[in-house]
């Protein structure tokens, strides 16, 4: 054991801080505190000082150690950014797979280090670009991607094998990963080299982002599958990235975000030892996703306790014995939600200090939002102003040069605790439920995260809470922004590319794959070879996901406001 | 103010977009300035709206659209109504809404369009001074 302060100084603090107080009590009687109460983003109320005595049991080696080392509060590896910066991503996706290819290498070229694929509503959901259910939607908010031809051109003459790819989709994720694997061996590449991430959490759309296809039982069961096949087959590949972005975006509070995300990270580790698995074999694929919102300093304790929470969890409740189990590696995205539509220039700012957050939380990869996302889709400039946030925190910071370098700060120590321990109370809410998958039936993070959205868009109703440029400095003027038009033939092109290639393909070796994964979802079979089949033959993105939606159903929003 | 029964509104989120934050806000803000409401849930194909809209009797649809397919989807809903003899049904819409846009959906006959950053009590005042009960 390794207590930071010794116990003796607590009662010199204490004086100190009731001379101190009763200075404070008469600057504020003649003029009272700025603010009535003093509250972060997720409302939790910050005292006006933090001491040892905040921290008095902070203990060095339980609490906060050494990165790379248990329990990683510091951060996952020894070197940190020492070694290797984060890997700077951006999300991109936008029109056609050949629009979405000219962006990647435009990235690239500006020196972003891994790809992040953003696709549009169809494709997300399952359906094919001519399914009346995507009418006036194919490629809006992503790039649309219909059969393996569409995957082909989205990263064609990028080097997928030195670069990795993140795919943001949920439902159809076996899919989308299944064309991935298909389109990257036949240029020769085998899948065993293939790095990158697909999004594939299903319990946090239940949850939050609302993207959903079958029922979250046989939604976990082809994950499972995935996390199964990712194992043995396609090892450098995190086949899960458990997510409380989006949980974040929908209204939740920090600690909810924190605390509903390990709750799902535990509901797939079980499913996925239910299944016979090793938690050692696949816990090191799994991969995580958080928001960094504008309270700055509650964020980087989020990020720390994440780990510190994640690392108990693997090591005391799984029982894993490699360290890589214990690692809560994540990606981060700067809140969307935070943005205006009011002085856009503004988002420049606010996604600055959110980055520097993650960054200072010990973030793996980062995506910076641009300023006109709030608007449209981002313009090349508006991504490349993003991009370059990044950079300035990286190389002219210099906030990379020192590991963890609020680690031993009173407030941040504290406020790392703090939010441990309100977490872990709600996982064992959830626990108690009888796991993630109960507690979704039950309703309980839906109505828990519309309660915070609702609560915190009425502070800002009231003015308790500022938004720049929206409750407070409003101007009348518009600020004029360039905004990313997508052009409305490309429904019709996409939709005619889609039909050339059902016309150009073998039908009836399409039939027999869609057979063969029928018959797999049926027997309870692992599905992914079948879909590198089948999507191999050029069946469509649909034609495989309405096997799903046959065998398993379909799930509808219960509506909860 | 009309005597008798409340204003009747309908939540609706057409299309594939899962963005329900704001229409959930609104649908709850609507609730507690003491209208009527109901909502559809997710991912509604503007048929789907319409015919419901028509069945719960209501006096006004909330479309909200925060991935870019409200062109289609709002002046589609707005058709829709027209076909089927309900055109006095109020639609209003919000969401991501590019300020270029709006002149074309009020044109198609989107009564209002309120963007990001609208408080709530000025989404309820409009309903309480463009909306009666039918």
């Amino acid at each position: 054991m390794s207590q930071v302060f010794d116990r003796k100084v607590f009662e010199e603090i204490e004086k100190g801080r009731k001379k101190w107080e009763k200075e404070l009590e008469k600057i504020f009687a003649s003029a009272p505190e700025r603010l009535e109460r003093f509250s972060t983003v997720s409302d939790r109320e910050i005292e006006r000082i933090y001491t040892p005595a905040d921290v008095a049991d902070l203990d060095f080696e339980r609490d906060i150690g050494f990165p790379g080392q248990f329990p990683f509060t510091r951060g996952v590896q020894p070197s940190m950014y020492r070694g290797r910066l984060w890997t700077m991503r951006m999300f991109a996706g936008l029109g056609t797979a050949k629009d979405t290819n000219k962006r990647f290498h435009l990235l690239v070229k500006e020196g972003q280090t891994g790809l992040s694929t953003a696709f549009d509503m169809p494709t997300l959901m399952g359906y094919d670009s001519d399914s009346p259910r995507s009418r006036g939607e194919c490629g809006k908010c992503g790039v649309a991607i219909d059969t393996l031809k569409d995957m082909e051109d989205l990263f064609d003459g990028l080097p997928i094998d030195r670069i990795t790819t993140s795919m943001t989709i949920n439902p159809p994720a076996s899919v989308l990963w299944a064309m991935y694997i298909a389109m990257a061996e036949k240029r020769g590449i085998p899948r065993k080299v293939l790095g990158g991430t697909i999004q594939n959490d299903m319990l946090k759309e239940f949850i939050a982002q609302k993207t959903f296809m079958c029922p979250p039982e046989p939604s976990v069961r082809i994950i499972t599958d995935t996390v199964e096949f990712g194992t043995k087959e396609v090892p450098k590949w995190n086949t899960i990235s458990i997510s409380g972005y989006h949980i974040r975006e929908a209204g939740s509070t920090a600690v909810q975000e924190l605390a509903f995300t390990l709750a799902d990270g535990i509901a797939y580790a079980e499913a996925a030892v239910e299944r016979g698995l090793d938690v050692d074999d696949f816990a090191p694929r799994f991969s995580f996703f958080f928001n960094s919102h504008l309270d700055f300093f509650e964020e980087i304790a989020k990020f720390r306790a994440a780990r510190r929470m994640w690392a108990k969890i693997m090591k005391d409740r799984f029982k894993a014995k490699n360290p890589r189990s214990w690692w809560l590696r994540f990606h981060t995205q700067t809140a969307g939600c935070s943005l205006t539509a009011q002085q856009p220039y503004n988002n420049v700012v606010r996604t600055a200090l959110e980055a520097l957050a993650a960054v200072l939380g010990g973030a793996q990869s980062l995506h910076t939002n641009s300023l006109d996302e709030v608007l449209a889709l981002p313009t090349e400039e508006a991504a490349t102003i993003a991009l370059r946030t990044q950079q300035i925190i990286a190389e002219e910071s210099g906030v990379a040069n020192t590991i963890d370098p609020l680690g031993g700060s009173y407030f941040v120590e504290a406020l790392t605790n703090q939010m441990e321990e309100e977490a872990w109370e709600i996982i064992n809410k959830i626990d108690e439920m009888g796991g993630m998958l109960s507690a979704i039936e039950k309703n309980y993070p839906q109505q828990e995260i519309a309660d915070a959205a609702y609560h915190y868009q009425k502070r800002i109703d009231e003015k308790q809470r500022t938004v720049v440029g929206v409750n407070k400095y409003v101007t009348d003027e518009e600020t004029p922004v360039e905004i990313l038009e997508i052009d409305e033939e490309l429904e019709r092109l996409q939709i005619e590319k889609t039909n050339r290639v059902k016309s150009e393909r073998d039908n009836k070796k399409v039939q027999e794959c869609l057979e063969r994964l029928t018959e797999a979802c049926v027997e309870d079979r692992n599905v992914m070879e079948p879909l590198i089949d089948a999507v191999k033959n050029y069946a469509t993105l649909q034609e495989t996901c309405d096997v799903y939606r046959k065998v398993f159903g379909e799930y509808r929003d219960p509506g909860i406001y | 103010m009309a005597q008798g029964r409340r204003i009747r509104i309908m939540v609706a989120k057409p299309g594939l977009d899962g963005h329900d934050r704001g229409a959930r806000i609104i649908a709850r803000a609507y609730r507690d300035a003491g209208f009527e409401v109901v909502y559809t849930g997710l991912h509604q194909t503007p048929e789907e709206i319409v015919e419901a809209a028509i069945q719960e009797d209501v006096d006004m649809i909330g479309l909200s659209s925060l991935a870019g397919a409200h062109k289609y989807l709002f002046i589609r809903t707005v058709e829709l109504l027209r076909e089927k003899g309900a055109e006095d049904i109020v639609v209003c819409g919000g969401g991501i809404i590019p300020e270029e846009d709006i002149p074309m959906l009020k044109e198609a006959g989107v009564k209002e369009i309120f963007t990001p950053g609208t408080p709530l009590g000025v989404i309820v005042e409009w309903v309480e001074q463009n909306v009666k009960p039918r």
